[in-house]
């Protein structure tokens, strides 16, 4: 089984130096050059959103410093399991919005156990074998552009959404955006938890077919595409991106589905065997009110309701609100054959567009 | 009464305690070890049924598609498994090729000889022992035909926490009921031994005269020590009333005589006439040695009431008895220069009694003989029909009628206060008689009376 197991790492490692561009897309090192403790921090998060968590832990501790690698979440897994395979993790912590991929690792023993004071105090929903924790509270959010949907058209929920789609000669035709699940692992786990959630899930995805919605890759690009005007709308956004977005544009309205709101909550997990000290007490910070507090100034989190900037966000606190259990549950979302036909029937809806 | 305890032994609360302890130790170690074994079986079974429903599950969703089978994984056999939080999840489904259709590529295959449609095993995953179930699924279609496996495992962490679980409850409830009866125990003897306190009570308060039985209305345990007490008592108040006879009757015997001697005694002093004063010193001389003989009575029957209740029974040859009485010569300071034959054959005679008792008894007949009784005295003893007897036999007529008739009455105050002694050696020699089993033979014949100790024979030894 272990020869099994590092032939299968030679091969991970081998598909990885074999395609360059799976390799980390940016990297940034925070704190002192000289420092004699480095921890290796790889995560999805961009760097320009984590950076004031980051920046605010280094400030109580003195000598450490931290390389922040920005990862798309499939490469961060695959690198994550070949090093696992491979017994030998370069990194310290690992931090992705692709918590599938992350309950994985911890299901394939790549995880290092942690108990502290902070990580007690999570719910059991955001906690799995003391291996690996939610961090943050992202609703999947719909975004639209003021300017081309009349306040009266806002919808609330998603079966508002699948009534502006129905009328065959509706203007939304070929203009609500959602994550392409081929391309997003974010997209697909959003997709995935709908199609538990709710029935809605096949309707809509009927609509989005029927209507020839779009079908595109990553939060950045589709937010973009509507505050541009290319999309009217978009279905399924990440709440903490469309916030920072919506603070630099006033143009963009946010809507929390009043039926139920997906929530995320980006995991951390240490890998390898042996938690660092310092990686642990960074897990630390980041759930401690401080940490919360600076990540929430990126609108990645709201853990303290009724603290000052509560108010900005109620959706995430009610009972919509649908939390992304870590549990092993969502091992199927990575299953084969289930990822395949999810795909195939995502295909087909899609395919059906008459653009 | 405490100081006359001597070294208290363990109590028996503490005794009852420590064997209350011992077996709620051992049956403690062995119920554990049994409560551990039940954990982990239950454990095992509860854990088993969650990996059936959940590899059931899995099954049932399998379908053929174009001539293939496909899973559609269902969210439920996991969130099944999830009923166990922190155990990690191995799930493989094989396809009719043996190749794997979906899940882990890489899990340990079920023993080989396991067969049938639902087997469970033991194995690693993913550096962790886990528990397995490999769950068979036939399918015969026109496209497809064959069995699609699902193996679905989990690793131990619930189980071991379940079984522990158990185990220490079972052992909290086994220590919180060992605890209660180890006190239940030291209660129960407490209340148990309390006749025991109250008898000693009872005895604590009682008059140090007072020789009257114990009430025995206590537990038949108890009555037993009670009963025994009371036996003690009962020879304890009729020793003493022996005494108080004893002493009465020797004050009353001794008084008559002494009265008379002073008497004599202050005639004498005041006769001027010498030959009547030797006259009176004579008789003083008479009267002296009959006190004495009466005092050596006396106190032979005291020795003789004493020892037939608290002397041990022994062997004893009764010729010893005849030979020692004659070899003593002590009669000879009675009655000097009385000749004195013994008369005992070869063979042994045996009885059980107290040889000292005896020895007074046969020195008593024999003091009668050579007082009251004529020359020639024999002493003897011998065996005949089971009967062991000793005898002392003279040449007189033997003790009066009127004598005979009152033996065996508590007698002789008024024999002794006639300076008549020989009711007072016959008395003794009857009760020796009466406490071994025997009796008393007084036998006249012309020219003979013989007075015979006649004891049963020791078995045996005959």
């Amino acid at each position: 089984m272990s020869a099994l197991r590092h032939m299968l790492a030679a091969l991970a490692l081998l598909a990885h130096s074999a395609t360059p561009g799976t390799a980390q897309e940016a990297v940034r090192s925070f704190g002192p050059v000289e420092a004699e403790t480095r921890l290796v921090l790889r995560t999805t998060t961009d760097i320009a959103i984590f950076a004031p968590t980051v920046e605010a832990f280094l400030a109580t501790q003195a000598g450490l410093a931290i390389d922040f690698e920005q990862w798309g979440s499939n490469d961060l897994y695959a690198i994550t399991m070949a090093e696992c395979a491979g017994k030998a993790p370069k990194a310290d912590i690992v931090i992705s919005s692709g918590v599938h991929q992350m309950v994985r690792l911890v299901n394939d023993g790549c995880a290092a156990p942690y108990r502290s004071a902070q990580t007690a105090l999570l719910p059991p929903e955001l906690r799995w074998r003391d291996e690996i924790w939610g961090i943050s509270r992202e609703p999947a959010v719909m975004v639209y552009n003021r300017r081309l949907v009349p306040e009266a058209e806002v919808p609330r929920t998603r079966f508002d959404l699948l009534d502006l789609l129905r009328p065959s000669a509706s203007r939304y035709a070929g203009r609500v955006a959602t994550y392409d699940i081929e391309e997003s692992g974010l997209g697909f786990l959003f997709a995935f938890m709908d199609s538990q959630e709710a029935s809605t899930f096949g309707a809509l995805m009927e609509a989005f077919g029927r209507s020839g919605a779009v079908a595109t890759c990553c939060s950045a690009e589709i937010i973009a595409g509507v505050a541009e005007g290319r999309y009217f709308m978009a279905y399924n956004v990440l709440g903490s991106y469309a916030r920072t977005q919506a603070a630099r544009n006033p143009d963009l309205g946010i809507v929390h589905p009043a039926d139920y709101t997906l929530v995320l909550s980006r995991a951390a997990l240490f890998p390898g065997e042996e938690v660092a000290p310092e990686a642990g007490r960074f897990l630390d910070f980041v759930l401690s009110t401080d940490g919360q507090l600076a990540m929430g100034r990126n609108h990645l989190t709201r853990v303290h309701p009724g603290g000052g900037e509560a108010a900005e966000d109620p959706a995430e606190l009610d009972s919509a609100s649908r939390l992304i259990a870590l549990t092993p549950a969502l091992l199927v979302a990575l299953d084969k054959h289930k990822r395949a036909g999810f795909i195939r029937r995502w295909r087909e809806t899609f395919s059906r567009q008459t653009p | 009464m405490n100081s006359a305890a001597g070294r208290p032994t363990m109590s028996l609360t503490a005794r009852v305690a420590l064997a209350v302890g011992a077996l709620m130790l051992a049956g403690g170690i062995v119920v554990s070890l049994a409560a551990f074994a039940y954990g982990r079986q239950a454990a095992r079974d509860a854990f088993d049924r969650l990996l059936v429903g959940a590899a059931n599950d899995i099954a049932a969703s399998v379908a053929i598609v174009e001539g293939a089978p496909v899973v559609d994984l269902p969210v439920s056999a996991f969130e099944l498994l999830a009923l166990a939080p922190d155990d990690r999840i191995a799930y493989q489904v094989i396809g009719t090729d043996g190749a794997v259709l979906t899940g882990y590529e890489d899990l340990p295959p079920a023993p080989a000889r396991l067969a049938g449609d639902a087997v469970f095993f033991d194995a690693e995953f993913k550096g962790a022992p886990a528990r397995f179930i490999r769950v068979t699924r036939r399918f015969a279609e026109r496209s497809l035909s064959g069995s699609v496996q699902v193996v679905v495992g989990q690793t131990l962490r619930a189980r071991n926490e379940l079984a522990l679980d158990i185990t220490r409850n079972a052992l909290i409830v086994l220590a919180t009921a060992g605890l209660a009866m180890l006190g239940l125990a030291v209660v129960v003897v407490r209340s148990a031994l309390k006749p025991l306190d109250r008898v000693a009570d009872a005895f604590a308060a009682r008059d140090p005269q007072d020789l009257t039985p114990m009430d025995a209305s206590v537990p038949r345990e108890a009555a037993v020590m009670v009963e025994a007490v009371n036996g003690f008592m009962r020879r304890l108040d009729s020793q003493v009333e022996t005494m108080r006879n004893l002493i009465s009757d020797t004050a009353h015997q001794l008084r008559t005589p002494v009265a008379a001697l002073r008497a004599q005694a202050d005639l004498a002093a005041r006769e001027p006439d010498s030959d009547r004063r030797d006259i009176l010193v004579a008789r003083i001389h008479r009267r002296t040695v009959s006190l004495g003989r009466l005092l050596d009575q006396i106190l032979s029957r005291a020795l003789v009431i004493h020892r037939i209740d608290s002397a041990r029974r022994e062997a004893v040859d009764l010729r010893d008895i005849a030979l020692d009485l004659v070899e003593s010569g002590d009669h000879g300071l009675i009655a000097p220069g009385v000749e004195i034959h013994l008369e005992i054959g070869e063979d042994p005679v045996p009885v059980r009694a107290d040889a000292l008792s005896l020895a007074e008894a046969a020195k008593n007949l024999l003091s009668n003989a050579v007082t009251h009784g004529a020359p020639p005295v024999t002493v003897g003893a011998g065996a005949e029909d089971g009967t062991a007897r000793l005898w002392v036999q003279d040449a007189g007529p033997g003790p009066s009628e009127e004598l005979r008739a009152r033996l065996g009455q508590r007698f002789t105050r008024s024999a002794a206060s006639r300076g008549d002694s020989s009711g007072l050696g016959l008395s003794i020699a009857q009760s020796v008689a009466d406490a071994f089993g025997g009796k008393l033979e007084l036998e006249t014949r012309p020219e003979r009376f013989r007075a015979t100790l006649a004891l049963p024979m020791e078995r045996g030894r005959g």
